[in-house]
């Protein structure tokens, strides 16, 4: 109600700024052109209705063309803040039935209508293209198409699953609005999402985007044309197997089959801690087994109810956090990095080459053996020949890419570099020989990146000549898949230094959190009291696999036991004996030992082939290293009864990881929850459904985390004590990381 | 005129002494069964026929091919011997796709500049008709691997590992190998990016056809040899020319870009087999060996650019480079020949020519060029029409110039063309004072 009336408000008195049309002849060309971005906020559907009304009432026009003025994007959704403006799930659902009844008399428009979409067709304006009678998309790299309110908790509510489903049939509407995923405009043509294909336009007499969307506006007015004179039929001859299809989806038993799968790969996949695959499926059944009425029904209320639910609240969060996080908040560096040097060409020293000469950055790889270099070329090669296998670049974009690679063992060529990352061995003695090394050879403005998980930045600068150039770029494993990088800075890093491995890594396509200096910075040092209270609920005799279960109950997309072998049990045993160093027993909980022992026979995790899993090369199912049982055997605890329920390990795992990072905030090794939470997710795989750390505080509740706190810290100790800034929040609960 | 002359002094005028051509025909018609060095070899018996010259007055022969038969790769040579040159003139093979020959003329000019050879036969030849298709990379692997196989076992399990999938042949086609597109579907694109309509292609491509068929009809395509085929009658004209009537041309669906393409078949032009062969000397070995040479050869340039979006401009970034190295501007060109790859492109390169912006934008020039005056533009047809077989195309381009300037009496003429790779060459051609 609160909506209509400010609907009322702007209505009148108001010129046009965000759609505008045009008469060719007999179709109508409108046009959209928000002043930022083309989004079906308020103002966009007020204005669409208004020229939709006009152009319904001119009998000149026969047919419509719709098509934005934006290069970029066609429509790039609802607009959320829109939603997030809502308190109540009845004006979610308002809102939703708003939408719901402009595309349906677009659908029913008696005069035909082509979208034609140039750049990103997502959420609401895949709603309103699918409302259209035709649709004409650009083959342009810009152009996707998909529905992905799924990743932000919500569903598409605005005809999406009723229309979907008819038009691609079951299993490709719910592939595509369960996943989220975007649709290229090859596959979109194929599957029957569009009807034509219009090819992206080189230089001519105007810039290339411009002349590429006139182009689709000309041949978009003569489908129009073609629409209106039945030149174009309206439905396509359907093929034999989409009629097989059909005919064996008419059956109801074939249909109850399918949401059963579908229900089921949902649940496995979510362990049901995500609500929103759920409420799909439940509005396209409502759809196609009661009809449209109940359908749409369905689908608004459903929507108004996932709005707010704390899960879509932490994954819009998180959507607005990875915004920022690729922003560069110091500014632009005084000297672009064109040539990059990267010393040692293990799994991340290639990594890191492989996501900078595929962005246009000349690359050193150096390593100090030829079979080193050679595996680390080779990783490069087939990172790049994978993606020509998936299409996603051509063999020749490969190989060009690949010429930014120089791969060598010598110093030779660093005195042009603008900067350098070492990923060499996690040793303060190695990094400091190299850091010499490199000194002695790089020119005075060179950057002195390390890239290490552990070790304070601060001791790896001690014995550099130019501290202000120094500076921590924590990478994670798999370079290419990983989306996060933590950057970290001492007191002497200088700000323009921050602002280039910022734009390098922005650059590389990384979501940026910056940090300060101390041991393990913040990802790693918020996953140490986590993995030691793993190690310690293994010692107190639960099995890895049932550890993991618990884990990826919570949320966590990998378990605890899988994480510690994909991260090294080497690794995991070096970084909780430093951490334990540097903070005392805090980071206590399982024995050291128990990993060293593990480490000593050779299960370092899944790189040496066993772990706390046994790894056979292509084999996917892996069985539980009872090797590694018999070690446990000798470190075991008995297990205190008050606090061993399943919630209570989950507890005591996500609390001493939830308390590290709100110590960090508190210490200002973070500068914001916001970097704090995406670091947590995108780095660490925090349950996104919570959000991050903070975001989860916020809804969990400090004083209820803190109440749990307090119980396993009687039994346990300091390890469990909650730090001064989630006790004020505790006893304040107006507190809150996030507004 | 902005230059008397451009002969520069110290510098060693190279001419153009004559210049011939087989008919060029549509692939599969008449020259079906030849192989291409039959066709070079026509043009080069035909050039010593035309000129009279002695055999071993023959320094060197450079010929161009694009589509190479694996038997002649060197098809330079076997023309050459074939056509009675003597076994001690030497001969190489180039190839820059459909400026082969240009770049066979330019060698040609090189080596005579360089002081090297005063008499260089240079030409080149296209043959359509048959291409080399191939087994499939697993075929040919399985095959070559069977070559080394000792035991019968051997050969019996390399030929089990067989599928019928390793059967499918691959076809050549005519598409780029960086971008995996067809030429076609780039000139439709290019056409549209210049905002170049299907009606002014179907008109130009109009325009060629008739223009070719007045000239073929008046007598001007002087440059054409009579072949006898072997097994078939003599050949004396080309087979393309058609002109058809607008109404017509209409009816025809686009070729590639399908269902709101632009380019059709009418208005691009046909797969051709033909060859070409052109004798360039020094100025004074011509005059010594009493030769009235037809034209200076004088500055060119080769150009290249984005092999996706800007395939087929290389007339464009040509032509203005080649008339500030000659010290020329556009209205001291007398005769234009600009080779017609496809309708739609030779407009597109018209307007970028025209279009202060493109020239500002993507060629660092202050201002445009400017595009030809229609009535100095392929005046006696082009590719479209007469035809293109690949290699051949750019020894046609600089005869016709010099035939035309001889006809025509002007003073300087400029060949242009774009080649796949999006490469592109001009060069400018003077007349020989009569």
């Amino acid at each position: 109600l609160v909506l209509i009336s400010i609907l009322g408000l702007h209505c009148e008195y108001f010129t046009r700024t965000h759609v505008n049309y045009e008469i060719k002849g007999d179709v109508a060309v409108i046009r959209m052109n928000d002043p930022s971005v083309n989004t079906l906020s308020v103002q966009m559907q007020r204005e669409m209705t208004e020229v939709m009304d006009e152009v319904w009432g001119n009998s000149a026009v026969q047919s419509v063309v719709l098509i934005s003025s934006k290069p970029g994007s066609f429509i790039a959704g609802a607009d959320l803040n829109m939603i997030q403006a809502c308190t109540t799930a009845e004006e979610v659902t308002l809102l939703s039935q708003e939408g719901q009844k402009m595309f349906e008399k677009i659908e029913k428009s008696p005069k035909p209508i082509v979208a034609a979409i140039n750049g990103s067709c997502l959420g609401g304006g895949l709603e309103f293209a699918i409302a259209c009678q035709y649709r004409i998309a650009t083959k342009s790299k810009k152009t996707v198409l998909g529905c992905p309110e799924v990743m932000l908790g919500l569903l598409p509510g605005a005809g999406g699953t009723q229309r979907l489903p008819k038009m691609l049939g079951l299993p490709s509407a719910f592939d595509m609005v369960l996943t989220g995923r975007s649709i290229r405009p090859d596959k979109a043509k194929k599957m029957g999402l569009v009807h034509q294909l219009v090819d992206t336009l080189g230089p001519g007499l105007k810039s290339p985007e411009e002349r590429t969307i006139e182009y689709l506006e000309e041949v978009a007015v003569e489908a129009a044309r073609g629409l209106a004179k039945k030149q174009i039929p309206l439905t396509k001859e359907k093929g034999l197997m989409q009629k097989i299809q059909d005919h064996v989806m008419s059956y109801p038993f074939v249909r109850q089959q399918i949401y059963n799968t579908v229900q089921k790969k949902v649940m496995k996949q979510t362990k049901g801690l995500y609500p929103a695959p759920l409420k799909i499926i439940e509005c396209v059944k409502a759809g196609l087994e009661q009809g449209p009425t109940a359908g749409y029904l369905a689908e608004s209320q459903n929507f108004g109810k996932l709005a707010m639910t704390p899960e879509s609240k932490a994954l819009i969060g998180l959507y607005h956090g990875q915004v920022t996080c690729k922003k560069n908040r110091f500014g632009t560096p005084e000297k672009e990095v064109k040539a990059l040097a990267v010393l040692g060409a293990g799994l991340m020293g290639a990594g890191i080459a492989q996501v900078s000469v595929d962005k246009g950055i000349h690359t050193i790889l150096k390593d100090t053996t030829l079979e080193g270099l050679s595996r680390g070329e080779q990783q490069v090669y087939k990172g790049l020949n994978d993606k020509t296998k998936k299409k996603s670049i051509t063999t020749f974009e490969r190989d060009s890419f690949l010429s930014n690679l120089t791969g060598q063992l010598d110093y030779n060529g660093f005195n042009k570099a603008d900067m350098v990352i070492e990923a060499v061995f996690e040793d303060l003695s190695i990094k400091h020989k190299v850091l010499k090394e490199v000194e002695a050879v790089i020119p005075p403005h060179c950057i002195f990146a390390t890239n290490t998980s552990a070790l304070p930045i601060k001791d790896i600068a001690a014995v550099s000549k130019r501290p202000e150039k120094v500076i921590g770029m924590h990478y994670f494993s798999p370079v290419d898949k990983m989306q996060l990088l933590e950057i970290i800075t001492t007191d002497k890093t200088s700000k323009d230094t921050t602002a280039s491995a910022v734009a390098v890594g922005l650059k590389q396509g990384k979501v940026i959190i910056v940090v300060g200096d101390g041991p393990g910075f913040y990802t790693t040092r918020c996953l140490a009291p986590m993995l030691a209270e793993a190690v310690r609920v293994l010692q107190e005799g639960v099995d890895p696999k049932k550890l993991d279960s618990l884990t990826t109950g919570f949320g966590f997309p990998v378990g605890a036991a899988t994480l510690a072998d994909e991260v090294g049990i080497d690794v995991a045993a070096h970084v909780a004996e430093d951490l334990g160093k540097a903070f005392g027993s805090r980071f206590g909980g399982g024995n050291i030992e128990f990993l060293k022992s593990m480490v000593d026979k050779g299960f370092k995790g899944r790189k040496s082939g066993k772990g706390c899993y046994i790894y056979q090369p292509g084999l996917k199912r892996r069985d539980v290293n009872t090797e590694a049982l018999e070690i446990l055997e000798s470190y075991k605890l008995t297990p205190n009864a008050a606090i061993s329920s399943d919630s209570d390990i989950q507890y005591r795992l996500v609390s001493r990881f939830v308390n590290e990072a709100v110590l960090c905030l508190q210490e200002g090794i973070l500068a914001n929850p916001v970097e704090g939470d995406i670091g947590a997710v995108f780095g660490l795989g925090f349950p996104p459904c919570l959000g991050g750390p903070f975001r989860f505080v916020d809804s969990f509740g400090a004083d209820k985390l803190v109440e749990k706190m307090r119980k396993f810290e009687e039994v346990f100790g300091n390890q469990f004590t909650p730090c001064q800034l989630l006790l004020d929040h505790a006893k304040d609960p107006s507190k809150k990381f996030h507004k | 005129k902005s230059k008397k002359t451009l002969a520069k002094p110290g510098v060693k005028n190279i001419v153009l002494v004559d210049g011939v051509r087989t008919p060029f025909l549509q692939s599969g018609t008449i020259y079906a069964d030849l192989m291409p060095h039959d066709l070079a070899r026509a043009a080069l018996q035909g050039l010593l026929n035309r000129t009279g010259l002695p055999k071993d007055a023959v320094d060197y022969i450079v010929y161009g091919t694009v589509i190479q038969e694996v038997k002649t790769s060197n098809v330079a040579r076997e023309a050459a011997l074939g056509a009675g040159f003597s076994d001690k003139t030497p001969a190489h093979t180039v190839t820059m796709a459909c400026i082969s020959s240009n770049q066979a003329m330019t060698t040609a000019v090189g080596l005579i500049a360089a002081g090297q050879c005063d008499a260089v036969v240079a030409g080149g030849v296209e043959f359509m008709s048959d291409v080399p298709i191939r087994h499939s990379r697993r075929m040919r692997k399985t095959m070559l691997s069977l070559n080394k196989a000792k035991t019968l076992g051997a050969r019996l399990s390399l030929l089990g590992s067989i599928r019928l999938a390793h059967l499918a042949p691959e076809l050549p086609a005519v598409a780029e190998f960086s971008t995996a597109e067809t030429m076609g579907h780039s000139a439709d694109r290019l056409a549209a990016a210049f905002g170049v309509s299907r009606l002014e292609q179907d008109e130009f491509a109009l325009r060629s056809h008739t223009l070719a068929k007045k000239a073929q009809d008046s007598g001007l395509l002087s440059d054409v040899i009579s072949f006898k085929v072997p097994g078939k009658d003599i050949v004396s004209k080309d087979n393309g020319i058609r002109p058809s009537t607008m109404e017509q041309m209409a009816k025809l669906k686009p070729a590639f870009i399908k269902p709101h393409g632009t380019v059709t078949a009418a208005n691009s032009s046909f797969l051709t087999d033909g060859a070409s062969a052109v004798l360039i000397m020094s100025e004074e070995k011509a005059l010594a060996m009493g030769y009235k040479p037809k034209a200076y050869l004088r500055d060119f340039v080769y150009v290249s650019q984005d092999p996706k979006d800007q395939l087929l401009l290389g007339p464009t970034y040509a032509t203005p480079k080649v008339l500030e190295k000659s010290g020329l501007t556009l209205n001291d060109i007398d005769v234009f020949e600009f080779h017609e790859a496809f309708a739609g492109q030779i407009m597109a390169n018209l307007k970028a020519m025209e279009s202060d912006w493109f020239a500002q934008t993507y060629m660092g020039r202050k201002t445009k060029v400017g595009a030809p005056p229609m009535e100095k533009f392929n005046s006696w047809g082009g590719s479209l029409s007469l035809g293109h077989p690949f290699a051949a195309t750019g020894c046609r381009l600089v005869t016709t110039v010099a035939h035309r300037l001889q006809k025509e009496g002007g003073q300087y003429g400029l060949v242009a063309a774009c080649a796949a790779g999006g490469q592109g060459h001009a060069m400018v051609i003077e007349a020989y004072p009569q």
